[in-house]
């Protein structure tokens, strides 16, 4: 068992570089080993009425090599849905997650299928971690039959019901009342599954989140409510729209927890020590510290409000996919090339999923009245001229 | 051709009804009752030619002249325009040519940004809030310029927190300020409606007058492109039920400066419904529109185009799509008449009414859901008020009675289209029309 720490992973990948190159063939680590690893995170967890997890995370290096695969598979997603809503493939609304991946997959890596996730309407990666296919990302997008939500309900509204993905959600804070229902639920049906809600900093001052955790604490619901604060609102950074922008502070006597989000194995070790804790003591406040490169959505340049250098500055200190390739070429367990490799195949996963939901038919005239209701009673509804088009709900 | 001149030293209209012009010239708080009067005695005769009538709020004196394509300019009356003339009014045959080589071009958004700019000018009790309307110059750039002008004391960014800013809003309100509260969408209203509804509209009632709220809340409704079925309600219906509320909707660029001026000055609550898809439309406007003074009434529709086959209503949107179907139906012989609705709230029952009389159908046109929309209280309202003179059942197009769908093709078939109108207007004057495969 390798225990090493990576204070500064630049320093410590040129010593180990050399090293690897005269060792040639023969790895120290395979990519597909599962032998235990720990490695520490850049940041200390900074806690507000509980006690931090230790910054040594568990790991293994086929997680490793997993997380970069996937966040290079989101990444490469949406840049690629960027492209499609500029030749005007995607319409409507388009928030995109590059440089949030990392909150998708160290989540997923700590939880099962079986708790619960909610999130707003930056949910492409989202659904993505919970088992989604590019295929129903990039149909959906585009309006198809063969997309998540059979292309009825677009860009904000992916769900995936059979592991536990509830949405989707376009209006701002919505989705917090929603996700402690859903620990609520879980509770009264006595599972050890928890439901981790997503929201941004923008939705962190919403009223509903204070109604709803204050419910959550008083019944102890196994509810986390994660703020992805990726610092700006819209177009308003948070010190413009939050007194106290310490969001892990603000849910007040629930115990919060500020993780560096741009670290996948930080978010892994918060969700882990979150979802003991929520089963344990009911909610808590997950603070992630995050950025998103594109602006809120594909109608916002996203550099009326923040700097050039700022975004740039990020990409080059902390992007998410970037530390992990660090970690792996200092861990000798994947080389340059190898990592080369798979963001081709990536690449190329992602083209293929492109034409052929590009081949997929929209959806047929007569789903515009299906799914209204799941019993239909029978009535009549009907379409923009009603003595022209008209059905009954099933 | 009928002349008509009240009292040639206070109030004059001019009706040259087949020329075309309409010259309106008057003074501010006359005119309500005896246009009223004369509207009524025109109804009982079946004669009424009607129009907006135009409420100037200084009381200088303001021409407004509307044009036809069907104009004859008459030059025997020349020498009475010519009496009456003002340096805004113009003879007939010159106001012609110099209304075509000064025709100005407005886009509803800056009509708009120019309308919020000289009101907040005008009153200092005039503040804007709502979200990025500051900074960013605003989500859809309706208030750009404003923050740097006014500062942030009266442009404030507010936090993603609808149902407390607007309840701070309508707090200002109660103690006199004259707040104008931006929705994003209108969709997000629904956080705030219990203070739109409960803490606004029904205050000067319950307060028997010692609290009003001089509020505007204003934003985007109804569908846009492709934004799903949470971004896409239209809300007329819902505000328009509630007595207390003012609701307004504007079409082209004279209906958002004038209808926008006329909600800041009115001393009620007015929801101002606007529309994203038509933010970047450009309307001809002319001098008495740029005025700073222009005000639109409140409870006043009016005639787009004048027709005798079939009425046609409509608001905002559709209004373009309602003169786009009168276009088609006119090659095929009916003359539509298309009423833009401009106040949901009051609504200009007696403009609707007096059209349906002369054309007798009627097709509604709206972009909401039709079960308790607009159109059913159109309807009713003519079915009260004129029932004998309708020769054929009403006619409504609505959006389609499901969530907005997302997939283009799903879409289009969920909001109305210029085809539908026109389909229904046939039906009402007895067209046969091919009926469809039901789905």
């Amino acid at each position: 068992m390798a225990l090493s720490r990576i204070a500064s992973s630049s320093h410590a990948s040129n010593l180990l570089k050399p090293l690897s190159a005269a060792l040639s063939i023969r790895r120290l680590i395979s990519s597909d080993s599962t032998d235990p690893l720990t490695i520490e995170t850049s940041l200390p967890f900074i806690s507000h009425k509980c006690d931090a997890p230790p910054r040594a995370v568990d790991t293994s290096a086929s997680e490793l090599f997993s997380f970069f695969r996937d966040m290079a598979t989101m990444r490469r997603m949406e840049i690629a849905a960027d492209s499609l809503y500029k030749a005007k493939l995607i319409r409507g609304f388009c928030h995109l997650y590059d440089g949030q991946e990392a909150v998708a997959i160290g989540m997923e890596a700590a939880i099962t299928k079986k708790d619960a996730i909610i999130t707003a309407y930056r949910d492409h990666c989202t659904f993505i971690g919970r088992g989604g296919t590019l295929l129903e990302v990039f149909g959906e997008l585009m309006g198809r039959i063969c997309g998540g939500s059979k292309g009825k309900g677009g860009s904000m509204h992916f769900y995936r019901k059979q592991t536990n993905f509830f949405g989707g959600h376009g209006i701002v804070g919505a989705q917090i009342p929603l996700g402690c229902g859903l620990a609520f639920a879980q509770r009264y049906s006595k599972e050890e599954n928890v439901t981790f809600t997503l929201y941004g900093d923008g939705a962190a001052n919403q009223g509903q989140l204070f109604e709803a955790l204050n419910m959550a604490a008083l019944w102890d619901l196994p509810a986390i409510l994660v703020c992805e604060n990726n610092h700006y609102g819209m177009g308003t950074a948070e010190w413009r729209a939050a007194k106290n922008p310490a969001y892990y502070k603000r849910g007040d006597y629930v115990p919060g927890l500020k993780v560096d989000g741009m670290d996948v194995l930080a978010v892994k070790q918060a969700c882990k020590f979150a979802k003991e804790n929520a089963l344990k003591n009911g909610p808590l406040i997950l603070e992630m510290d995050t950025y998103r490169y594109h602006g809120h959505s594909m109608s916002d340049p996203g550099s009326t409000y923040r700097t050039r250098d700022e975004i740039s500055g990020v990409r080059q200190e902390r992007d998410p996919i970037e530390r992990v390739r660090k970690l792996l070429l200092a861990h000798d367990i994947a080389s340059e090339k190898e990592l080369k490799d798979i963001e081709k195949q990536v690449r190329k996963d992602v083209d293929d999923a492109i034409a052929k939901a590009k081949e997929c038919p929209m959806p047929d005239p007569s789903e515009l009245f299906t799914n209204v209701y799941v019993k239909g009673l029978g009535v009549e509804s009907f379409g923009a001229d009603r003595k022209e088009v008209r059905a009954t709900l099933p | 051709m009928k002349l008509r001149v009240e009292n040639i030293f206070d109030k004059y209209i001019i009706n040259l009804g087949a020329c075309g012009i309409r010259c309106g010239f008057i003074p501010f708080g006359e005119r309500r009752s005896e246009s009223d009067s004369i509207r009524q005695r025109e109804i009982d005769a079946g004669t009424s030619s009607t129009s907006s009538s135009y409420y100037y709020s200084t009381s200088f004196r303001v021409s407004f002249i509307h044009f036809s394509p069907l104009m004859l300019a008459s030059f025997q009356h020349s020498k009475m325009l010519r009496a009456i003339r003002h340096k805004n009014i113009l003879p007939a045959f010159s106001a012609f040519r110099a209304f075509s080589s000064s025709a100005k071009e407005m886009t509803v958004r800056e009509a708009l940004n120019s309308a919020l700019d000289e009101e907040m000018s005008a009153d200092p009790k005039v503040f804007l809030m709502g979200e990025e309307v500051g900074e960013y110059q605003g989500a859809y750039k309706i208030t750009k310029g404003l923050l740097d002008k006014y500062g942030p004391e009266r442009v404030l960014d507010t936090p993603i927190t609808e149902a407390g800013f607007t309840g701070i809003g309508v707090g200002a309100a109660y103690y006199g300020l004259r707040p104008v509260v931006e929705f994003m969408t209108f969709n997000f209203s629904m956080q705030a409606i219990d203070h739109i509804i409960n803490s606004a509209a029904k205050s000067n009632y319950m307060s028997a007058g010692q609290i009003s709220v001089p509020i505007v809340f204003r934003g985007p409704n109804g569908a846009a492109a492709g934004v799903g079925a949470q971004h896409s309600q239209c809300y007329a219906a819902w505000y328009a039920s509630c007595p207390g509320l003012k609701v307004l909707s504007p079409y082209s660029s004279e209906d958002a400066r004038g209808l926008l001026k006329a909600a800041i000055r009115d001393p009620d609550p007015v929801v101002f419904l606007e529309n994203e898809l038509l933010y970047g439309e450009s309307f001809p406007v002319s001098a008495e529109v740029l005025d700073s003074s222009f005000c639109l009434p409140i409870g006043k529709a009016k005639i787009e185009r004048e027709g005798k086959d079939v009425t046609i209503t409509a608001f905002s949107k559709m209004v373009g799509y309602a003169l786009k179907a009168a276009e088609i139906l006119a090659k095929e012989g009916i003359s539509a008449e298309v009423i833009n609705l401009r106040s949901i709230r009051p609504l200009d029952r007696s403009t609707i009414n007096a059209s349906v009389r002369k054309t007798n159908r009627l097709v509604t046109v709206e972009e909401g859901f039709p079960q308790h929309g607009v159109g059913a209280e159109i309807c009713t309202s003519v079915i009260e008020e004129s029932f004998g003179y309708l020769d054929a059942p009403v006619e409504r197009i609505a959006g389609a009675d499901v969530p907005m769908p997302y997939a283009a093709n799903l879409e289009r078939m969920a909001v109305p289209q210029v085809e539908d109108i026109v389909r229904a207007a046939k039906r009402a004057c007895y067209r046969s029309v091919p009926l469809a495969a039901t789905a």
